[in-house]
């Protein structure tokens, strides 16, 4: 892949010091320019994960669209937290229709960009849409199908945190095995989530053969940025979908947001990657490889595989699923092995 | 120019001449030819700058429409039936966004039992969703409503439904005047959208609501069709100025000025119940007719003074509201407030179920002679009925009613005669 993560170990940090790059190199958020899409004065959760990917994702698409961007919105957390009229977060052109049907609207935005630039009455402007997990993987998914199939010209963004954060943490399908949700309680003989067949939809968008689909964290939004970047510089349907922990659903400290992300990428149970027409074309590797307990354990939703006799066989079943994420993306590198 | 042409491609015509921007489409009976026809003539190049997009689902159609709408473009689509209940969500968005899309809705039942056939189940179910709805009685009418749609819509910052009924007229072929590019252009001005996306101006659409403004938001929803029933009839003027003819409006009466009878009813069968009254004028029976165009905004008013030297009105229609009777009926009934009158509902037509001459004349006698009850089934074949009834009495497990009683009937065709 052409991004190349940039380490500066004397700090002891992962941070990524602006000052000792070449300013073309720097963040987006590290312009003085910078739109300030999702402005300050929000209302979302202290460490919302979502708002800090939503907010360096708009900006970088900004950033690419030279401030031509509109943005289409599920229903949902981002939604409701940037919007509590008359009070708006958004500086930019901006619609929030319904929750299973922003891929479609996106499309006849997009349409209607065409229509438009063909009369000579408007410019190249671009579209985003973007929604939860649940607005994406589960009630929005037709659309989302339909709108990479026909490959409209939009980038469409998943803030991942696992469920349904906005109606008070239900389960989604891109809830993971044994986590604990309103709606999946850790009772019975099998707490928690049950170990479905799983719905990773980046790789349901790859068997669309759109021509870039990737994966990232809130824990490197450098990474995040560069991703949004070359999506914006691609035409047709675009898919990213950002892992952003939510201190709420999560039962996870809000300080702990961008370590959640970290060790999900960290454990390989969320493999960062990205992907050009279904083949993958470049992963994030593992830096320091973390087994899985280490993230499920800072999380309150996982607390029932913790208690007095660990459900050993359970967390087994997550350290599995996570090695097949490394074997199948090539999440290690052979000398860090 | 005079053409003899289907029902469904009238309308694609006098879309194409509306000069849309983005064409959802979706098939579903009886409403695929017009979007059929449309989408060959954008193929072809023949309507400039316009995006046809074969969307996935009925509810895609709608949410497509939303957002090229929302950034400024004029946006068609049309349905029917189960697919204008799988956008219903999206529907009730457009609308409560003050979108001006326009959709045709070629009339068709809804299951279960699944049936292709015509009546107004399907927009009528839609009475609520904030909507404008037309209802054309002709070809001629339907293709002449959609210029005069895209008009009211976009001066209202409303979407309209234009319906038809399907198959009666979708797929009849018949005379109709297809107006030049020039006379629609002169009736219809480009789109100038009262709110849209645009960097230029970046505004925020569709925020969340509460307690504090919801009533006021919706009033105003109100307040627009109120706008829509005063535009209706102005524009139907202004189309016959340019047209030359007919067409719209809130309402068509048809010999009701000494009529002592009423009969209201919408669309094409219209047609049927004033050949119907002609007879029975010949005949001596002091009856007239009155066609709703408008069902929403409702013309309450129009409808009344209609109705004023009228001493019995029977609401004929091809609707059925479960557990009371009639929709239209208890429409007709607010508009009858203070008079006094006989009122009956007839429901009629239902799946495509023909409405014949023979058996309107028996009708309308029978109401004439005062022996209508209050709800009537048009043509109900009571012994199939019965049949029924007594089969689920008599065993528990009686198994799937349709099925049954198609069983009972016999043969495998519609009961179209």
């Amino acid at each position: 892949m052409s991004f190349q993560p940039v380490h500066f170990y004397q700090t002891g940090t992962f941070t990524v010091g602006n000052r000792l790059l070449a300013p073309e190199e720097r963040s987006v958020q590290a312009h003085v320019e910078r739109t300030n899409s999702l402005n300050s004065g929000h209302r979302a959760c202290q460490g919302c994960g979502e708002a800090l990917g939503a907010r360096y994702a708009i900006d970088a698409a900004m950033n690419a669209a030279r401030g031509r961007l509109i943005a289409a919105n599920a229903t949902g957390c981002l939604e409701v937290f940037s919007t509590p009229y008359p009070e708006t977060s958004w500086q930019i052109p901006w619609i929030h229709s319904l929750f299973g049907n922003t891929a479609a609207i996106g499309t006849g935005i997009a349409a209607a960009i065409k229509v438009k630039r063909q009369k000579g009455q408007m410019g190249d402007v671009r579209v985003v849409a973007q929604g939860g997990d649940g607005g994406t993987t589960d009630i929005g998914f037709g659309c989302l199908s339909g709108m990479f199939e026909r490959n409209d010209d939009v980038l469409y963004i998943c803030y991942d945190n696992g469920g349904y954060m906005n109606t008070g943490v239900q389960r989604s399908s891109a809830t993971p095995p044994a986590a604990r949700t309103a709606t999946t309680m850790p009772v019975g003989p099998e707490p928690g989530n049950a170990f479905g067949q799983g719905k990773f939809v980046p790789a349901i968008a790859m068997a669309h053969e759109i021509p870039y689909v990737a994966t990232a964290t809130v824990a490197d939004l450098r990474d995040l940025e560069y991703k949004v970047t070359k999506a914006m510089g691609i035409r047709g349907a675009r898919y990213i979908h950002i892992l952003v922990p939510c201190p709420l659903g999560w039962g996870a400290a809000s300080q702990d947001t961008i370590r959640l992300a970290r060790l999900a990428k960290e454990t390989g149970i969320f493999p960062v990657f990205e992907a050009e027409h279904g083949e993958v074309t470049g992963v994030l590797k593992i830096r320091r490889p973390q087994p899985v307990e280490e993230y499920l354990k800072l999380q309150k939703r996982y607390a029932h595989l913790f208690g007095k006799k660990p459900a050993v066989e359970t967390i087994a079943r997550l350290q599995a699923a996570a090695d097949k994420n490394i074997r199948k993306y090539g999440l290690l590198d052979q000398e860090a092995n | 120019m005079l053409k003899q042409t289907e029902g469904s491609h009238a309308v694609a015509e006098a879309v194409a001449l509306c000069r849309p921007e983005v064409i959802c489409a979706y098939p579903i009976s009886p409403q695929t030819h017009i979007v059929e026809g449309l989408g060959e003539m954008v193929k072809a190049g023949e309507v400039a700058n316009c995006e046809f997009i074969n969307v996935e689902s009925e509810f895609a159609a709608m949410s497509v429409a939303i957002g090229s709408s929302a950034a400024g473009a004029r946006t068609y689509t049309a349905t029917a039936s189960q697919g204008l209940l799988f956008m219903v969500e999206a529907v009730y968005n457009a609308s409560g966004l003050g979108l001006p899309i326009v959709m045709t809705v070629a009339n068709r039942a809804i299951g279960a039992p699944i049936n292709i056939w015509n009546d107004h189940s399907d927009s009528l179910s839609q009475r609520d969703c904030g909507w404008i709805q037309l209802f054309a009685e002709t070809n001629q009418e339907a293709l002449d409503l959609h210029i005069q749609a895209f008009k009211l819509a976009e001066e209202v910052s409303l979407p309209v439904m234009v319906c038809m009924d399907g198959f009666i007229l979708t797929h009849a072929y018949e005379r109709v005047d297809v107006p030049s590019q020039e006379q629609v252009d002169a009736f219809l001005p480009p789109y100038e959208p009262r709110q849209v996306l645009d960097p230029k101006e970046p505004v925020s659409i569709g925020a969340m609501v509460g307690p504090e403004a919801f009533s006021e938001v919706r009033y105003l929803a109100h307040a627009k069709q109120m706008q829509a029933l005063e535009r209706i009839p102005q524009l139907a003027e202004q189309f016959k100025a340019v047209f030359g003819r007919d067409s719209g409006g809130l309402t068509h009466a048809y010999r009701i000025d000494d009529a002592e009878t009423v009969v209201v009813a919408m669309g094409s069968v219209l047609g049927t119940i004033k050949d119907t009254v002609d007879e029975m004028r010949q005949a001596g029976d002091r009856i007239g007719v009155l066609g709703i165009t408008s069902y929403r905004p409702f013309p309450l008013d129009s409808v009344r003074a209609a109705l004023q030297n009228a001493q019995r009105v029977v609401v004929l229609e091809k609707s059925l509201a479960v557990g009371i009777g009639g929709i239209l009926s208890t429409d007709v009934r607010m508009a009858m407030s203070g008079l006094q009158l006989h009122g009956h509902t007839v429901v009629a037509g239902l799946g495509g179920r023909a409405i014949t001459r023979k058996s309107l004349r028996a009708l309308f006698t029978k109401a004439l002679r005062g022996e209508l009850g209050h709800l009537t089934f048009l043509d109900l074949d009571w012994n199939v009925v019965n049949k029924q009834l007594e089969r689920e009495r008599a065993t528990r497990r009686s198994g799937p009613a349709a099925e049954s009683m198609l069983r009972d009937i016999g043969v495998v065709a519609a009961r179209i005669g």
